[in-house]
């Protein structure tokens, strides 16, 4: 038996809201462009409730070539401004707040309490010998834990339907917009840079940087090819064995004779600072802004990159005196 | 270097030239990966499926939105209302110290691996209100300059805490990914957990420098609500 709460469970009832959005987004005539944007989420409902399932009976490589099409299909929507927002009536919310109070917090803030419990205490619980998370998914069953719980409470607190809920829902899909799929078309772009051997070239690149026998160099070499790398791909991890292969495990530890976990550790960091400051880390710079209804898309970057520069040289300093 | 070995580096200056340019990013995106893809010699159909196939792998990054029905439902009951009334009963509070203790929190609890926070259940519904609701408090109604700077911040702050946090907690995917490549080139004998405490150094020195950018975010809200009185 699977257990109860899974990924793929939890992605099929994501599809499902985004198949009730993409509805009452075709009916909202507010929303100028909405028949485009009914179609890119239906779309993306698509690939989310039927992905697996194609895997299984087309076999994967016709499948992920479905999905591959329908997802550039959608890019192409979106790329070329067919995504857009209706308007929806606001509620007095303020005599609802002075009616409702301080309950008001319960619904958001029982959500990462009730994944702590999850995490905590749920883990390797089953019911009638069927777990209830899978063992490598707890945190992300704890969530959908947290959300089955904290739903019907939202709904009960406010005394509001679930119906007023899917509204407000195609509110809030409509202010964070194709922001909040472009964190799925990094991670394409890093799989089609791994499977270009992308980072190779850029290690051949630095290589032919690096100077000989000058350690504070290396070092700050390494640094920037982290942040550097991580700026280009938005993700440290990528980043960490191709810099790290290349430059501090043959020349600042067997050479130099480092010592190697601050080195990889601060060199982690050091890819953070990258993150910190580039639009391809999007779930962290880029969804945020459209969430958050920032003027400037760019502007979480903008007050992150002072910290990103300041950290940056820290640990490159760190490192030196740390590592040695 | 020769020319084959530097075409799969063409998708990069597209990202750069597209971000620059302020293209659209789910355009500049696909198009460095087609280029990519292309420059490296993929075939076309082996493309599309690649890309069908790390779309499913990556589609974890959804699942927020299944907060959305949860914190719309507060939001249109005043959520957010609420929240700004709340926070302006402590005359002490400012938006700059609700950050700062907010900031310190989420690097500390991010470094023992408990889930607290996030931008769509605690930073949009909850801490960007309070932080509004105590700068009005101060200087009166935010002006948009000054909604759009605590705003910015207040995700900044969220995402800074969480990233310098988190590493010093050995169970976390980065330190075991540093276990694991070190142990896989040949160099025994480091425990995780060093390399989880190697990281405390890096983690106080970044909580330094961000809590004192945001120990000067009053006074950059001050000014602003100055200026704006002055136009």
């Amino acid at each position: 038996m699977s257990p109860l709460i899974t990924v793929d469970r939890m992605t099929c009832v994501t599809g499902l809201l985004l198949v009730m959005t993409a509805v009452s987004i075709l009916r909202d005539r507010s929303n100028p462009k909405r028949f485009t944007t009914a179609l890119f989420w239906g779309l993306m409902a698509y690939c989310l409730l039927f992905g697996e399932m194609m895997a299984g009976s087309l076999g994967k490589p016709a499948a992920h070539r479905v999905i591959g099409a329908a997802v550039l299909l959608a890019t192409a929507i979106a790329g070329f401004g067919g995504v857009g927002s209706g308007v929806t009536a606001p509620l007095d919310a303020k005599r609802s707040a002075e009616r409702l109070g301080n309950w008001l917090f319960l619904p958001s803030l029982s959500i990462p309490l009730l994944v702590i419990v999850g995490v905590f205490g749920l883990k390797g619980v089953s019911i009638g010998g069927i777990a209830l998370f899978a063992n490598n998914q707890v945190s992300l069953g704890a969530f959908g834990l947290a959300v089955i719980i904290a739903f019907p409470l939202a709904c009960w607190i406010t005394k509001g339907t679930p119906v007023e809920a899917f509204g407000e829902t195609r509110r809030l899909v409509g202010v964070v917009g194709w922001a909040a799929v472009l964190p799925m078309m990094l991670v394409i772009l890093g799989g089609i840079f791994t499977a270009a051997k992308t980072g190779d070239s850029i290690k051949h690149l630095t290589l032919m940087l690096a100077p000989e026998h000058q350690r504070f160099l290396i070092i700050l070499l390494y640094c920037a090819g982290m942040a550097g790398f991580t700026i280009v791909m938005g993700n440290a991890f990528a980043a960490f064995p191709v810099m790290t292969a290349g430059l501090a495990l043959p020349i600042l530890i067997k050479e130099m004779g480092g010592n190697p976990a601050p080195l990889v550790a601060i060199g982690m960091y050091a890819g953070y600072c990258g993150t910190l400051a580039t639009p391809m880390a999007a779930y962290f710079n880029m969804m945020p802004a459209a969430l958050l209804e920032l003027t400037d898309r760019y502007g979480v970057i903008r007050a992150q990159v002072p910290t990103a520069v300041a950290a940056f040289l820290a640990n490159v300093l760190l490192m030196y005196f740390l590592a040695f | 270097m020769t020319g084959p070995e530097l075409l799969p580096l063409i998708g990069i200056p597209i990202v750069v030239a597209g971000f620059a340019l302020k293209l659209n990013p789910m355009l500049v995106v696909m198009a460095a990966g087609i280029a990519t893809g292309l420059g490296a010699g993929i075939a076309p159909l082996d493309l599309l499926e690649l890309i069908g196939e790390k779309f499913l792998g990556a589609r974890t990054l959804v699942l927020f939105l299944l907060v959305l029905p949860i914190v719309g439902l507060v939001e249109r009951y005043g959520l957010r209302e609420q929240a700004a009334k709340w926070i302006a009963r402590f005359r002490h509070a400012s938006a700059g110290r609700i950050l700062l203790v907010y900031f310190l929190i989420r690097e500390i609890t991010a470094a023992l691996n408990i889930p607290l926070g996030g931008h769509v259940s605690m930073v949009r519904p909850v801490l960007v209100p309070m932080l509004e609701g105590a700068a009005a408090a101060r200087l009166g109604a935010p002006s948009s300059r000054m909604a759009q700077r605590i705003r910015a911040n207040a995700a900044a702050a969220e995402n800074i805490g969480v990233f310098f946090g988190q590493d010093i907690f050995i169970a976390f995917g980065a330190v075991l990914l540093m276990d694991a490549f070190l142990r896989e080139n040949g160099i025994d004998g480091v425990e995780p957990l060093m390399i989880g405490l190697w990281g405390i150094p890096s983690a106080i020195a970044v909580a330094l420098i961000h809590g004192w950018r945001i120990s000067r975010l009053d006074a950059a809200l001050a000014r602003d609500a100055a200026g704006e009185k002055r136009e």
